[in-house]
């Protein structure tokens, strides 16, 4: 796949943008000594409101939810800044929004405890994130810019060296 | 087009990267920075802001550094209990010490089942084991004695508590305390009982955990005084928010001025199902025959043909005990005298009404009282309806801040605060937030089903928590109790406290009775 110099620069800054998003989210989160899952959970609606909200009622459940997505988001967002193991960042972080979506997604009929800061019919801020995840995930840059391009450079390496071998 | 733009592109050997490479691989450590830059300024900024709210309040962000007598100490012997009156507190009571109802534990199984995150049933296991045996239960209905006896032989017990045999059924309590068979007894019958029930017990020698109001009417409440100060028992009255997390963090709040000058304290009950009004069931097996009716209505004033009404929603009338002053007034002043320590008010002007239930009671269901401590400098009001359910909670508010305390606990600035006056202006203390909450607890969600039991849970009555894990203040109020029989030292709603709360809603009683404004009478401690 070919890029230019526009694509690439479009595709690294939105990575970026979403890479910092994410680590703010998280950090936030870890330094958060209040901060739980639980509400959020227990706000569920819609076909796995149940799964959730079992969750919430668990105290072991949410503390497992509530690490997962502390280090979870923090460690999305390095890699996606860094580009360190960008595509397993990238399919963690569309994972993590698809997940957040269906627990309280906006449909109609459907009202929510939490404030929310815009108004939503169907399609979020949440949804629309993880959107643009999966393009980042079609259109990879990690190889490009990021760690990865030196983690891909050995393993090209070995790949042509087992090749001379052959 | 480069190719470095390229899925081939990259740079295919560790030691051939370019320069260029290298500069694209690690393209993004600029942008660490700045993110992190920012991160550590955010924080340093939010820290140094709560820093200087906590320094400036003076109180810490943990839980309260000092719980009386909050857990059981070892257990030196067995206690037995008997219960007087096993009707719906009564047997809660019962279960909080350690023995539920067979019954109960099925249902909360189902619950459980049901629905994962009731907490019944895990709140029941939790207890600890208080080293009692419940010996005796006495009840003027059949079914209730019953289901007490069955309690005590219960085979599912919390903190691994060994199985006892089947309690005596005592028709007449003086039978109980005369056994020899009771160490303490609970009292959980209408109001109308509990003065003589105290007396006699304390002449027994019989220790008494009473359920609030300590009586019915002012002369009660002085005997049962004389009484238990002339014994040597262990008295507390089942003011179970004395054990609340919440409220012994907003006595350090209190203590540590943050308010400033508090002129005006407002408590508030608002319930609006006909259960929050009383309208309790009516067993399908009472009738004149499993019920000793007269027994029953031996201490009420009016003494009336055989009524099931009157047996089951005996709150409902003034023969059995003094309505919302009782049976809530009760509660919100015990809190109030808790966290501020107030004592008796030097007058009280009452009023209300039956506006909605409308059903036969002769107790308001909408009812005010407002209380005047001038030596003091503060008033301390209280509203109620049972046909409302807005949650207005209690609010202490001084000139320089207002608390709000109920099952968590907030603290605002006031906008013309003088204290906090250059801290709102510096932008530090913003008076639109609260600038300090506590909110005891753990992680996670409970379902509290009934209206009722939101309403309590909100309030801070029905759980609290030790080191982050829930309990239930009615278990911790009784081991306290336990605790102070077995080792000595003073209850936390002892006699002193259980006479200001008695006759402080006797004022507001008599007020609504007699239609006039009533004050304390100090040396003669008499309502007039």
């Amino acid at each position: 796949m070919r890029y230019s110099r526009f694509q690439v620069i479009s595709l690294v800054t939105l990575r970026m943008l979403i890479g910092w998003h994410f680590l703010y989210e998280g950090l936030a989160k870890i330094t958060n000594p209040y901060w739980t899952s639980a509400g959020y959970l227990d706000a569920s609606q819609w076909w796995f409101a149940g799964l959730f909200r079992d969750i919430a009622a668990s105290p072991t459940a949410v503390t497992i939810v509530d690490y997962a997505n502390m280090w979870g988001l923090t460690l999305i967002g390095l890699g996606l800044l860094l580009g360190f193991a960008t595509r397993a960042a990238t399919i963690a972080g569309v994972v993590v929004l698809v997940l957040y979506y269906v627990a309280v997604p906006p449909f109609v009929g459907y009202a929510y405890p939490m404030p929310t800061e815009g108004s939503y019919l169907v399609v979020n801020k949440v949804l629309i994130e993880a959107a643009a995840m999966l393009l980042l995930l079609a259109f990879p840059t990690g190889h490009l810019v990021g760690l990865d391009r030196i983690v891909f450079a050995k393993r090209r390496a070995a790949v042509q060296a087992a090749r001379a071998n052959a | 087009m480069s190719d470095e733009h390229t899925n081939a592109g990259a740079d295919s050997d560790w030691s051939r990267i370019s320069r260029r490479g290298w500069f694209k691989a690690l393209a993004s450590i600029p942008v660490i920075g700045v993110f992190f830059y920012n991160y550590a300024r955010k924080k340093a900024a939010d820290d140094a802001t709560k820093r200087a709210v906590m320094a400036e309040l003076g109180v810490a962000e943990s839980g309260p550094a000092v719980i009386p007598n909050a857990v059981s100490q070892p257990p030196s012997r067995r206690i037995r209990l008997g219960i007087i009156g096993n009707g719906g507190e009564g047997e809660s009571l019962v279960r909080f010490a350690g023995f539920a109802h067979p019954d109960w534990i099925e249902d909360a199984r189902k619950a459980v089942a049901k629905d994962p995150r009731d907490k019944q049933l895990e709140t029941y296991l939790n207890q600890s084991d208080l080293k009692i045996a419940l010996t005796g239960v006495c009840d003027v209905f059949d079914v209730r004695a019953d289901r007490g006896i069955a309690a005590s032989a219960v085979d599912v017990r919390p903190g691994g508590g060994s199985v006892n045999p089947p309690a005596k059924r005592y028709r007449r309590y003086t039978d109980m305390l005369e056994s020899g068979d009771v160490d303490a007894v609970l009292v959980a019958t209408h109001d109308a009982w509990h003065s003589r029930i105290i007396q006699d017990a304390a002449a027994a020698g019989v220790h008494v955990y009473c359920e609030k109001a300590m009586t019915r009417t002012e002369d009660e409440a002085n005997a049962a005084y004389a009484a238990v100060k002339a014994s040597k028992i262990v008295f507390q009255l089942g003011h179970q928010n004395r054990q609340s997390e919440a409220h012994n963090k907003a006595r350090e709040v209190i203590a540590a001025k943050i308010l400033g000058p508090i002129t005006l304290v407002e408590s508030t009950t608002n319930r609006n199902s006909p259960w929050g009004a009383w309208v309790w069931d009516i067993h399908e097996k009472g009738n004149a025959q499993t019920i000793d009716w007269d027994h029953f209505q031996e201490t009420a004033p009016h003494k009336v043909p055989f009524s099931l009404e009157r047996f089951f929603r005996w709150r409902c009338w003034f023969d059995y005990g003094t309505g919302l002053s009782g049976d809530l007034l009760s509660h919100e002043y015990d809190a109030v005298n808790q966290i501020l320590q107030l004592g008796i008010p030097q007058s009280c002007s009452a009023s209300g009404g039956i506006y909605f239930f409308k059903d036969g009671r002769d107790v308001p269901d909408t009812f005010q009282a407002v209380y005047e401590y001038p030596d003091r400098d503060l008033a301390f009001v209280y509203s109620a309806t049972l046909a409302n359910g807005w949650n207005r909670g209690l609010t202490f508010m001084g000139h320089d801040a207002s608390m709000k305390v109920g099952g968590s606990l907030s603290v605002q600035a006031d906008y013309e605060s003088t204290r906090y006056k250059q801290k709102i202006e510096d932008g530090v203390i913003d008076p639109s937030e609260p600038m300090f909450t506590y909110r005891p607890g753990f992680k996670g969600i409970d379902a509290i089903t009934s209206a009722t039991e939101r309403y309590f849970a909100s309030r801070g009555l029905l759980y609290t928590y030790r080191g982050g894990r829930r309990v239930s203040a009615y278990h911790l109020h009784i081991a306290e109790w336990l605790d102070v029989i077995r080792n000595g030292g003073e209850t936390s709603c002892n006699m002193d406290r259980a006479f200001e709360e008695a006759m402080t809603c006797h004022m507001a009683t008599r007020s609504y009775q007699e239609g006039r404004k009533v004050t304390w009478d100090p040396v003669r401690r008499r309502i007039v």
